[in-house]
């Protein structure tokens, strides 16, 4: 038996502006990570990834990021993920300044 | 300054085009993203963390008053009001979009600026000694050689697909302000029985394996660098390993075949290219010198400088730190820090841009340099006007008076921007600037190299610090190693790691103990860091480190 497989979010940047974005359950590419689909199935994952690699008129560097459940959605488990959620540390840009994301 | 020719401008220009057109059909859908990004990246557009990225070269650091304007511009037009100036003598946009890009490149375009070869296996922007043509220790000003070899890398049809990046890096002074054994090529200029020359370092590199180049020829007499120039990388281009990016720099060509037989082979193909050059060198240094030509100095009585130097005590911290003798005794170089305590370092905003290039207009000859340490300098500026320029720099928050002191940090962008980062450097260069500026020890420590990287890259040339710090990933927490001794003037050296590394939060405490221990041991107020750590060797501040566990483990 392969070991268990952690949960993903599929993520990727916006071909225009850059801004990271999260794939969600129905479909859509939201900028925030706690609407985005926790996989918990290996293969679906890969399906999506293939799906996500199809749609590159609008996305790029698609890939998947490990995530856990927390009480708000998706949560990610990575440092690197966690600052891609909300934007640089040295000035309040990126999310933290179009979505208000809070620290 | 160097001025555009024709030719240059039409280039440009056809390359912006060029561009435009290629981020159409990326947006189209003609191009996938596997066919846009070689494309992109040989015009300076990353794709980062956050955002894009675009870099944009400043050739040998030299910027015009009106082209540091325009970069206000772009700043605040398509980005966010700011831009970050990097140990590579370039500027970095952080927040462009893609569909600015065509738009940015013709504002940059407008000045006689770009951002082609700041990305790819070519030969990149040719950097060199940042008080070039100013420098009271020059031999000869270095840019009307960096700036042939711009012209003759660019777009050379051998040289697009190189096995890896290169970099080659111009010295016109006994003192190494260019970090030159740090680069694939480094050249020094030379005066020897009255011929000039120089000095050819080649196979230097920071990065995974840090290595100082070797000298491949001791003295190359001036007529014969492009050819040289041409054999090195040509023999590079053959030999240099393509199945490893991990061992594709010349570095490692260098070392893998020795010295001897790279410079023998380099030294044949020298032989072959050398007479299709018939001289050209000669022809294309005398048009291009007169753009280098010193402005028309005018001499002023420095009386104004020694009055305010008497008197007041902000002019005269600034004068002591940010001041270095010029050719001209009544004139002086001003290195403006951007490196304020608790700010980003190599960050200025747009205001911050407008104003160094009034002041270049003002006062320094419309002259600006971009340093590899991240500040800007101001040339030439005659000694009675540093005041008004003091204060002119104390309304804009740019007459921080600490270049060469502790809080003059390199720091990479890390974990904050780049996408191949292991960890932050920007928090953790901040943390250390407004720690040691609360505790009080900053004066006290007085002449430091901190350089910081977040991850083995070493874009922050953390090798080269007399202390680095390196941030890496340690089983999914931030972790940062720390090296001492390093050294990126002409006694180069790359520091030794001290041990394991310290968490995010230890970093600070850490270099204070080093910091502490030096103010214990040095010998006197007047000897640095460096030099007492070369007396004592790296005991006592492991000892400060780690405590007991050092010697366990030495
Ligand atoms: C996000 C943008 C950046 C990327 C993707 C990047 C990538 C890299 C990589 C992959 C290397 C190692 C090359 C090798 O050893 O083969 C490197 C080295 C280096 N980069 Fe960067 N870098 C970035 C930003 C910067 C910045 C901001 C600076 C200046 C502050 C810089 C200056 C350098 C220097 C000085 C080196 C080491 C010298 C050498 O080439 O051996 N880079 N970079
Ligand atoms: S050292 Fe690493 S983290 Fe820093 S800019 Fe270079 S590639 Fe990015």
């Amino acid at each position: 038996m392969s070991r268990r497989f952690t949960p993903k979010v599929l993520t990727a940047n916006d071909l225009r502006k850059g801004d990271v974005i999260y794939l969600t359950a129905d479909g859509r590419w939201s900028r925030q990570h706690n609407e985005a689909e926790l996989i918990d199935d290996e293969a679906i994952a890969e399906l999506r990834l293939l799906e996500a690699m199809g749609q590159s008129a609008h996305i790029v560097g698609p890939y998947l990021a490990d995530a856990r459940p927390g009480p708000n959605g998706p949560e990610p488990l990575h440092f690197r993920e966690t600052f891609r959620t909300r934007g640089p540390s040295n000035y309040a840009h990126g999310k933290q300044e179009a979505d208000h994301v809070p620290l | 300054m160097y001025r555009y020719n024709e030719f240059d401008t039409a280039f440009v220009r056809q390359r912006v085009a060029q561009f435009s057109g290629q981020i159409d059909r990326r947006l189209d859908g003609s191009l996938t993203e596997d066919e846009f990004r070689p494309l992109r990246l040989m015009n300076g557009l990353y794709l980062q963390l956050h955002a894009y990225m675009l870099r944009i070269a400043i050739p040998y650091g030299t910027l015009r008053a009106d082209q540091m304007r325009q970069l206000a511009h772009i700043a605040e037009t398509w980005d966010k009001g700011y831009g970050h100036f990097t140990t590579r003598q370039n500027i970095q946009f952080n927040w462009p979009k893609l569909t600015d890009v065509p738009a940015i490149l013709s504002a940059l375009a407008d000045v006689g600026m770009h951002s082609i070869q700041t990305s790819g296996n070519c030969i990149r922007n040719v950097t060199a000694d940042h008080f070039a043509g100013a420098a009271a220790d020059e031999i000869e000003d270095p840019r009307p050689v960096a700036e042939m070899i711009r012209q003759w890398s660019t777009d050379h049809p051998e040289f697009q697909f190189l096995p890896r990046k290169f970099k080659i890096a111009v010295i016109g002074s006994a003192h190494d302000r260019a970090v030159t054994r740090a680069h694939d090529i480094g050249l020094r200029i030379l005066h020897q029985n009255g011929v000039a020359g120089f000095e050819v370092i080649v196979g230097g590199g920071l990065g995974r394996t840090p290595m100082l180049g070797p000298v491949i020829r001791p003295f190359l007499p001036k007529a014969d660098l492009l050819p040289y120039l041409e054999a090195i990388v040509a023999t590079y281009n053959l030999l240099g390993r393509r199945d490893n990016k991990f061992k594709a720099r010349i570095k490692i060509t260098v070392f893998e075949n020795g010295l001897e037989r790279f410079r023998d082979l380099v030294e044949q193909e020298f032989i072959r290219r050398r007479a299709s050059f018939n001289g050209a060198a000669a022809e294309i240094l005398a048009e291009i010198a007169p753009f280098f030509a010193p402005p028309a100095f005018k001499a002023a009585d420095p009386a104004p400088f020694a009055a305010a130097y008497a008197v007041d005590g902000l002019f005269r911290a600034w004068a002591d730190t940010n001041l270095v003798p010029h050719k001209r005794a009544d004139h002086a170089i001003v290195t403006v820090s951007l490196k304020a305590h608790g700010e980003t370092p190599g960050d200025a905003s747009a205001a911050q841009m407008r104003a160094l290039a009034d002041l270049a207009d003002a006062y320094g000859y419309g002259e600006l340099r971009i340093s590899h340490e991240q500040n800007v300098i101001l040339p030439h500026v005659a000694r009675a006007d540093l005041p008004a320029v003091h204060e002119a720099l104390r309304r804009v928050g740019l007459a921080t008076a600490n270049v060469g002191l502790l809080s003059d940090i390199i720091a990479c962008p890390g974990m904050d921007y780049c996408a191949l980062a292991t960890a932050r450097s920007i928090p953790v260069a901040q943390e250390i600037a407004t720690h040691f500026k609360a505790i009080g020890l900053e004066r006290e420590i007085g002449q430091i190299k901190i350089k910081i990287s977040g991850c083995i890259n070493a874009c922050g040339h953390h090798h080269v610090g007399h202390i680095g710090i390196l941030g890496l990933d340690r089983a999914g927490v931030e972790n940062y190693q720390i090296t001492l001794g390093g050294d990126h003037t002409e006694t180069a050296a790359i520091g030794e790691r001290a041990g394991p590394g310290f968490a995010y939060d230890a970093v600070v405490p850490a270099i204070e103990r080093v910091l502490r221990t030096y103010l214990a041991l040095r010998r006197a107020t007047d000897e640095t860091f460096i030099e007492t750590f070369r007396r004592l060797g790296a005991a006592p501040f492991k000892q400060a480190l780690y405590g007991d566990e050092a010697r366990d483990a030495a």
